[in-house]
This record gives structure tokens, C-alpha cells and sequence, in this order.
């Protein structure tokens, strides 16, 4: 049969294989040779070496928003996760109107991180102002208003997985764990959170990637502003590519290193996650 | 799993539905404000439109005239629509290709297509949209085929993993009854993949559809906008905004959403969980 399908490759494979090359492999691969280089466009580049990668220490705006997103990538995967975890328990215990509850909590996910931006960016103006402030008073305002909507988006969508996860956690275990006297606290730590443990890896996955990787929130809430204080990774790659005439190469050789910084995110938390989780 | 009675049922059902009405007031104050003359928006965000205030649809109409709203909305919708389909088609034909004929390339394939789920689109942003520019795929049409491109491996990758768990003797036997493997994967295979399909084609759409910065990149935006695109754009330059216009097309971008949430929620919500199982 192998051999029959094989013959069907230009059909079958080739498309995707095809747009994958255009659209992934090279891309990829020019990108990282881009970053020895320095170019305004693909067809001038002129091998420097690790010259970009040496400017990019002298550059404060980077490792300032460096600084700036790891900060925030910890605080939002602690709150969400805590959040969407607590709503999920609370949600899985029968009350009336769970479904309507689950609805509402998941919208905000649909809705398109520029179109969040402007949302979150008249509301926290329109309370801010009564203390005579804005978003962009300081870094520290754009930080803590970036936490507020990202967490509002992004609840509901954890939420939905750790319903799931705590839906599967058989009956009977709780049941057992009852009759042998425990604590509601205690099956929560000993029974609950053991049993949905896959749920938490994928959560804090999916959170530590979408909050390190965050851009459109940013470019919409804030922009950056006041003077890059509440600029992230994302958004200072790309101000160096399109902002500094002369700085492509060095925007290429962040991205590189942000590249390298979430790989080595993803692959770290789902080595130290996967351990924890037991065998059902 | 046996219906839990919870004791407090009536106060929670309380607390929870004084939660959600905060949860939904962020749009709701936008939906207010749309109606808002101008001048009014920034300064008294939070007040009901008084008389003077009141502007009927007035921002709806400047809105829509000013980014080209409607134009924007085409486009999105075709290539969302378009993207998901193609998408689902070419990747689920070459997920099954490569799970079933092993060599060299197709793992290599496969093993890049995981790889590409961990690049953040910013390694590729820049060569990217010259690649696109040169190819000249910086149209509607063009910018699908870099959507297949760039969202092939998560694609692929889930696909993968529900092909691998179809058991091979039911393809065998349509080999064996005279089934040429194009009449065997549009015949037997797809319609087994269908929950799959469903979940991609949710992932990919709900990606696709919000997407700013690929498009921004790629397209020729003086040509097509996308709507993140038109709505980014009202900000214009030096930060001046027109808020009337602005809550008014937020207003517009976020009502097709709701309107298909509310169509489809249940395959929605079983994607989401279906996708972060896989993911």
C-alpha cells in the first residue's frame, strides 16, 4: 500500500510542502544567516559576523523590554492560571447557570488582541483619569494595564481546559478520599490538582508562550509609550526593524535570540511539567 | 460523573452572575460610547449619552467611510475563509501522506513541523514578507499560501496524530476493493478526520481571523486591509485618534465574532479542548 501512496506525492505532499518552504524554511533559514549581516533589504547583505549580536548589548531599549516581559510573563501566568483554575473548580460543582457563566468568561478569547487593545485602552484611560492619569503616565501603568487584559482575555480559554481536566477526574477517587476523612483542602492538593496535572502543563505552556510572545496588546494599548517604557520583546524587534533605518540587522539578531529564548522556554516547561504528572 | 449538588448553589449562581455582568462591561461601555459625540468619549467614558451627547450613528457612518470598513471586512473573510479551507485540505492530505510513507523526507517533514510550532513569528517577519513581496503573493490570494506556509506545522502536527490512530486495514481494505489512494483518502480517511478538521479549522480560523502583523507585513495594505489592519489604522499618525470612529468599528469588528460564537460555541469550546490536548 506504501507504495501505491507513494507515487501520489506531488498530489498529496507537495502543496504544503511547497507554501511550508515559502512560507517557514526559508524565511527561517535566511533569517538566522541575516542575523551575521548587515542589510536594508534581502539582496545587499554583507557578512559582518557577530557584529549585530555585539550592538545589541549597547542597546538599552532591548534589554530593558527584556526586563519589562519576563516580569510580565511570570505575573500573567500566575494569575491567570489561579484565576482560570478557581472559576473552573468553582464551575464543576453543578451550580445553576454553569453554562451562561462559561460562555461569558470565554468571549473575550475570540476577540482580536488590537481591537482588545483599544477596548482596555478607554476603560483604564476613563478610570485612570480620575486620578488625573494615563496608560501612559509610566511603564508601570502600561505594565499593570497589559496584566488586566491579558488576563481578561485569556481566563476563559484556561478556564475551558481545566473544566475539562477536573471533569475527568474520576468520581469514585474523590468519593474514596472522602470516606478516608480527608479535608476539602486536602483532596484539592492530594487528589484534585495531581489528577489535572496535564491540564496545568498545557495552561502554564500556552500562558508562558502567548504572554512572552505577546505583541498586538501591546502595539494597541500602549504602543510602547512613554519613551519604550512599556515596550515588550516582540514590539522592540519590530521597532528596530522598522523604526531604526540602518538597525535591520540588529532586529534580526533579537529575533534570533528571542527565537532561542522561547524555544528554550517551551522545551524547559514541558520537561519540568511532564515529570510531575501521574499515570492515570 | 454523577451530578454534584454544591451547597451554596444559590450564592454562587449570585456572585457568578454579578462577575459576568462586570466581565462583559468592557464591551458593553464601547457599545455605549459608539453612540457618543466625539468630544465626549475620552473626557465621560463611563456616562450614559445625554442629549447632547447623542450622536444616533453617526460615528458608524464616518467610521465606515474613513477605513473603508466594508472593503476590510471582505477581505478578512476571504481569507479567513479561504486560509482555513485550503489549510485543511492540503494539510490533512500531507499528514496522512507522511504517516504512511516513511522515509527520509517525510520525518524530516514531520519532525519540522514541530519544530515550527516553537518559532515566534518575529524570527521570520522580516524575510518573510521580502520572500512574499518577490513572489508577489502580497494580494488576498498570494497571502493564503503564506497562511498555508506559516500555519502548516501546527496543522500537520494534529493531523499526524489522529492519522496514526485510524487502523490501517480499513484503508487496506479500500486499496484492496479497487480504490485508487485519492478515492481511498477523500472516501474513507477524511470523513474519519472530520472531528480533527473541526478542531483545526477552528484553531486556524480564530488565529487567522485577529491576526495584525502577518498581513500588515505581507499584504499591500494601501490596496486591501484587513479589519485589525483598518482598525490600527484609525490611530493615524502622532497618536490622534477619532474616538467616535474607533468605538464605532470596534463596535462592528467585535459583533460578526459574537454572532459566530454564539453559532458554533459547542464545536468551539470541544476545539479549544480538543487542540490543547494534542498542543
Amino acid at each position: 500500500m506504501e507504495k501505491a501512496i507513494k507515487r501520489y506525492f506531488p498530489i498529496f505532499a507537495l502543496p504544503t510542502m511547497a507554501a511550508f518552504l515559502i512560507g517557514f524554511i526559508l524565511p527561517f533559514a535566511l533569517g538566522i544567516y541575516l542575523s551575521f549581516c548587515e542589510f536594508t533589504t534581502v539582496t545587499d547583505a554583507k557578512f559582518v559576523g557577530m557584529k549585530n549580536y555585539a550592538r545589541i548589548l549597547g542597546d538599552d531599549t532591548f534589554l530593558h523590554s527584556l526586563w519589562f516581559t519576563a516580569l510580565f510573563t511570570v505575573v500573567t501566568v500566575v494569575v491567570i492560571n489561579l484565576l482560570a483554575f478557581t472559576i473552573a473548580m468553582l464551575l464543576t460543582k453543578g451550580i445553576r447557570g454553569t453554562n451562561v457563566f462559561r460562555t461569558v468568561f470565554f468571549m473575550p478569547n475570540l476577540i482580536g488582541g488590537i481591537v482588545l487593545g483599544y477596548i482596555w485602552q478607554l476603560i483604564l484611560n476613563g478610570i485612570l483619569a480620575y486620578f488625573g492619569r494615563t496608560l501612559t503616565y509610566s511603564g508601570t501603568y502600561g505594565f499593570w494595564g497589559l496584566v488586566i487584559l491579558l488576563s481578561w482575555q485569556q481566563v476563559g480559554y484556561m478556564m475551558i481546559i481545566y473544566i475539562a481536566g477536573i471533569q475527568n477526574v474520576p468520581g469514585d477517587l474523590i468519593e474514596a478520599a472522602k470516606i478516608d476523612g480527608a479535608t476539602p483542602a486536602q483532596i484539592l492538593k492530594k487528589v484534585t490538582i495531581p489528577m489535572v496535572m496535564p491540564s496545568i502543563t498545557i495552561c502554564t505552556f500556552l500562558t508562558l508562550t502567548n504572554s512572552f510572545k505577546l505583541f498586538d496588546q501591546n502595539l494597541a494599548l500602549t504602543a510602547g509609550e512613554p519613551s519604550n517604557s512599556s515596550e515588550m520583546l516582540a514590539l522592540n524587534i519590530y521597532n528596530t526593524f522598522y523604526g531604526r533605518v540602518g538597525w535591520e540587522g540588529v532586529g534580526q539578531a533579537k529575533a534570533v535570540i528571542f527565537f532561542i529564548l522561547v524555544a528554550a522556554i517551551a522545551l524547559g516547561q514541558n520537561w519540568l511539567t511532564r515529570r510531575k504528572e501521574v499515570q492515570q | 460523573m454523577g451530578v454534584r449538588k454544591a451547597k451554596h448553589g444559590g450564592l454562587l449562581t449570585a456572585i457568578f452572575a454579578v462577575i459576568s455582568v462586570i466581565y462583559v462591561s468592557p464591551i458593553l461601555i464601547v457599545l455605549m460610547n459608539s453612540f457618543k459625540k466625539k468630544g465626549y468619549i475620552s473626557k465621560y467614558p463611563f456616562q450614559l449619552p445625554t442629549e447632547k451627547a447623542f450622536v444616533g450613528l453617526e460615528n458608524y457612518v464616518e467610521g465606515i467611510r474613513k477605513i473603508g470598513f466594508l472593503d476590510a471586512f471582505k477581505n478578512s473573510l476571504f481569507i479567513t475563509v479561504m486560509s482555513v479551507l485550503i489549510i485543511i485540505l492540503c494539510t490533512s492530505m500531507c499528514a496522512w501522506y507522511i504517516t504512511r510513507v516513511k522515509n527520509k523526507l517525510t520525518s524530516g517533514m514531520y519532525y519540522l513541523c514541530l519544530f515550527s510550532m516553537i518559532v515566534p513569528f518575529q524570527m521570520v517577519m522580516f524575510t518573510l514578507s521580502k520572500i512574499a513581496d518577490m513572489l508577489k503573493l502580497g494580494n488576498p490570494v498570494g497571502i493564503i499560501i503564506v497562511y498555508l506556509g506559516f500555519g502548516a506545522g501546527l496543522a500537520v502536527f494534529m493531523f499526524c496524530g489522529f492519522v496514526k490512530s485510524i487502523p490501517l486495514e480499513i484503508e487496506e481494505a479500500a486499496m484492496i476493493d479497487g480504490c485508487t489512494p485519492i478515492q481511498t483518502f477523500f472516501r474513507v480517511v477524511l470523513p474519519i478526520l472530520r472531528p480533527t478538521c473541526i478542531t483545526v479549522a477552528i484553531l486556524q480560523a480564530m488565529w487567522i481571523w485577529n491576526d495584525y502583523l502577518l498581513p500588515y507585513l505581507v499584504l499591500d495594505i494601501k490596496k486591501y486591509k484587513t479589519i485589525p489592519i483598518a482598525i490600527q489604522y484609525l490611530k493615524g499618525g502622532y497618536g490622534s485618534i477619532d474616538m467616535g470612529a474607533m468605538m464605532a468599528m470596534l463596535v462592528l469588528a467585535i459583533v460578526p465574532i459574537v454572532i459566530f460564537y454564539m453559532a458554533c460555541q459547542k464545536y468551539i469550546i470541544e476545539g479549544v479542548v480538543a487542540g490543547a490536548v494534542k498542543g
